[in-house]
């Protein structure tokens, strides 16, 4: 795993998912509390480049740098 | 190279504003900054009213509401009793240029030494998105419902390049949020306009053209697409004053 | 001493460090001698462009824990409200001069009380009250200057000091206060968030108000300052306060001296009313009498209220308006002569 996500805090704005250069971001089919579809990030697409961090305005995304 | 990258600790807060809107990036970059320059705890906000409200349950530092338009204002109080402290105006386009045109136009005219950031959505989004003086020529707002006429409403405001041109003050930019190459490189005004202030250089200002989906009744991916295509021939990027390197 | 040249020293050796505000006559003076004097003391002095930056600046300097003062007249006082509700929400000090001048709108030049029921009723937007101090002479205003910072912080509310155009123009000898070292409150910012607030839209407005009203009814226990001079067995008793208040202390003196019992009670606090003053009146008075330097009226209204809630709803309250400078001791003498001959009826 090469980010931590925050899916409460998703607000399912689509910006990350547009950005992603791998494609790696999809949504859950559930709901968190808010009642957005928070995102889901496929690890075996994901390279860690941090767009989805830069792109985010809620701070969902912790890329670990690693 | 993957580089560690963690929303800092003095924002790292859920904030209510609502999806796609840029306000969550642009404070993650100053703070961003703030954190890089070694200023995170050294930092005073006084807050605009309209959207930037929001940043009252957002920020866990200094803050303070001001009064609508009125930052400039509070800054240069804050700045003068406070001069080691970093100030840093959080306000949107309606705040600093519409009610708030006297106080921001003076503090830069005084060349306080002081950081204003100013978020232009082209509306007052927080009201439910009237015009603006900055909203574009043609575009609909709940106050301008068959587009916007500047034959009788004056035509969209540039503030970075009036302060720029008008007055001696350190440094002005305008950047904006549309994409991660566009929010890179306003990570270098924003840390740019600080680092004028800690270098006693004088006012610093930084707009950012901003997405506001809701009341451009637009989906976030069009709004970010509406900055490229609409707002940036108009309202263009990068650096009206820069910073003249002072001798250490 | 100049009055507002007094006032501004004093505010100096208060520990004031930060100064904004516009200029307006009759109140312009305070400024004019900040300019250089705060400079010299290491403290700040900003000319705003406006009395609504002014006010905000002082917002500014107050929320960093430091004294600060701006003044100004009627019309910039007006302008001065938005600032001054908002130092009431954050419950921040600040000390607020209104050199008081005449009349609506832009008004006129002319010393006068015409702006008590603004300043005693908060006076901008909202549920808060100021308190309100108002000398009746240049030396009583320089040792108030003190008193308004200790009271402003000991209750975190903005104070007001409303002289008139009289004091602020008029010379007096004065002796000036000691210095005081400038402080710095708690609750000041220092850019470490070592004072914690909530933002605006986590607050609970209820309980807040409920909170800031008994703060308000401490004041009024507790803040009440006033002067009185024979109203134990007056027969008529004056209320004034200000400049009037002292030509009304004369003209109680001479009355007396001619064998009419007649007593004064002068406001020094006009936030909160001295109410209690109204306790040591003799309880047969048989009238109240206010001497104003405005046309409507407005300490009248004070005064009834509490003569009417401490002693009797019986007892009638006359007003003698006299509408702006300052009511010589002649006059007030005709005037109540005019109210024992019945010419003069009571408003309350």
């Amino acid at each position: 795993m090469k980010v931590l996500v925050k899916p409460e805090r998703c607000k399912e704005c689509g910006l990350c998912d547009a950005f992603c250069p791998k494609k790696a971001i999809s949504h859950a089919d559930h709901t968190n509390l808010a009642g957005y579809h928070p995102i889901v990030i496929d690890d075996e697409k994901c390279i860690g480049c941090g767009i989805c961090y830069t792109t985010c305005p809620d701070g969902v995304f912790h890329v670990l740098g690693k | 190279m993957a580089v560690e990258r963690k929303v800092p600790a003095i924002i790292d807060n859920p904030m209510s504003f609502c999806p796609g809107c840029g306000h969550g990036i642009i404070i993650r970059l100053i703070c961003e900054c703030l954190e890089e320059l070694g200023q995170n705890q050294n930092i005073i906000f006084p807050i605009g009213v309209s959207c930037s409200s929001n940043l009252g349950g957002g920020l866990v530092t200094d803050r303070l509401h001001c009064p609508h338009g009125r930052a400039g204002a509070v800054a240069t109080g804050m700045k003068r009793v406070n001069p080691d402290n970093i100030i840093i105006t959080y306000q949107g386009d309606g705040d600093a240029y519409n009610i708030g045109i006297a106080e921001s136009i003076n503090a830069a005219y005084r060349n306080e030494n002081i950081t204003v950031i100013t978020v232009n959505n082209t509306n007052f989004g927080m009201t439910g998105g009237q015009m603006s003086v900055t909203t574009m020529e043609g575009q609909k707002t709940s106050t301008s419902t068959h587009g916007r006429d500047c034959s009788i409403t004056g035509f969209p405001m540039r503030f970075p390049e009036l302060v720029a041109s008008q007055f001696h003050i350190a440094y002005a930019a305008r950047g904006t949020v549309s994409s991660p190459a566009h929010i890179n490189q306003l990570k270098g005004y924003i840390k740019n306009a600080i680092e004028a202030q800690m270098n006693k250089e004088g006012y610093s200002v930084v707009e950012v053209l901003s997405p506001c989906p809701i009341n451009w009744n637009l989906t976030p991916i069009k709004a970010m697409e509406r900055i490229d295509n609409e707002l940036i021939s108009y309202f263009p990027l990068g650096e009206f004053k820069q910073r003249s390197v002072k001798e250490a | 001493m100049k009055g507002n040249i007094a006032i501004a020293e004093a505010a100096v050796r208060a520990g004031v460090r930060l100064y904004a505000g516009y200029p307006i006559t009759p109140s312009s003076e305070i400024m004019e001698y900040l300019s250089w004097r705060l400079p010299e003391v290491g403290g700040a002095f900003v000319q705003a462009e406006s009395e609504l930056a002014g006010i905000n600046t002082v917002y500014g300097g107050s929320s960093c824990g430091v004294r600060v003062l701006t003044a100004s007249s009627g019309p910039g006082i007006s302008l001065k409200q938005e600032g001054i509700s908002v130092l009431s929400d954050e419950e921040l000090p600040a000390l607020v001069i209104n050199v008081v001048r005449y009349g609506n709108g832009l008004g006129t030049l002319f010393s006068s009380q015409c702006d008590y029921l603004r300043e005693t009723r908060g006076g901008g937007n909202g549920d808060y009250r100021c308190i309100v101090l108002c000398p009746s002479s240049i030396q009583e205003a320089v040792d108030m200057v003190s008193t308004a910072y200790e009271l402003g912080e000991k209750y975190r509310v903005v104070v007001v000091m409303m002289t008139e155009g009289a004091l602020g123009q008029m010379m007096e000898p004065v002796t000036l206060p000691d210095f005081q070292e400038p402080k710095r409150n708690y609750w000041g910012f220092d850019g470490k968030y070592s004072y914690k607030k909530i933002g605006i839209f986590d607050r609970d407005s209820k309980k807040e108000a409920v909170e800031l009203n008994k703060k308000y009814a401490e004041i009024k226990a507790n803040e009440q300052r006033w002067e009185e001079e024979g109203i134990e067995d007056a027969d008529y008793v004056f209320v004034a306060y200000g400049v009037p208040g002292r030509s009304t202390l004369g003209a109680i003196r001479e009355l007396r001296a001619e064998g009419h019992k007649v007593g004064l009670i002068r406001p020094i606090t006009a936030w909160p009313f001295p109410e209690k003053a109204f306790e040591h009146i003799n309880k047969n008075v048989k009238g109240i009498i206010t001497v104003e330097a405005n046309a409507t009226g407005q300490l009248v209204d004070d005064a009834a209220l509490f003569t009417k809630k401490v002693l009797r709803a019986d007892i009638p309250v006359y007003a003698l308006p006299f509408v702006y400078g300052v009511p010589p001791i002649r006059e007030i003498k005709a005037k109540f002569a005019q109210i024992l001959a019945g010419e003069i009826k009571e408003v309350y």
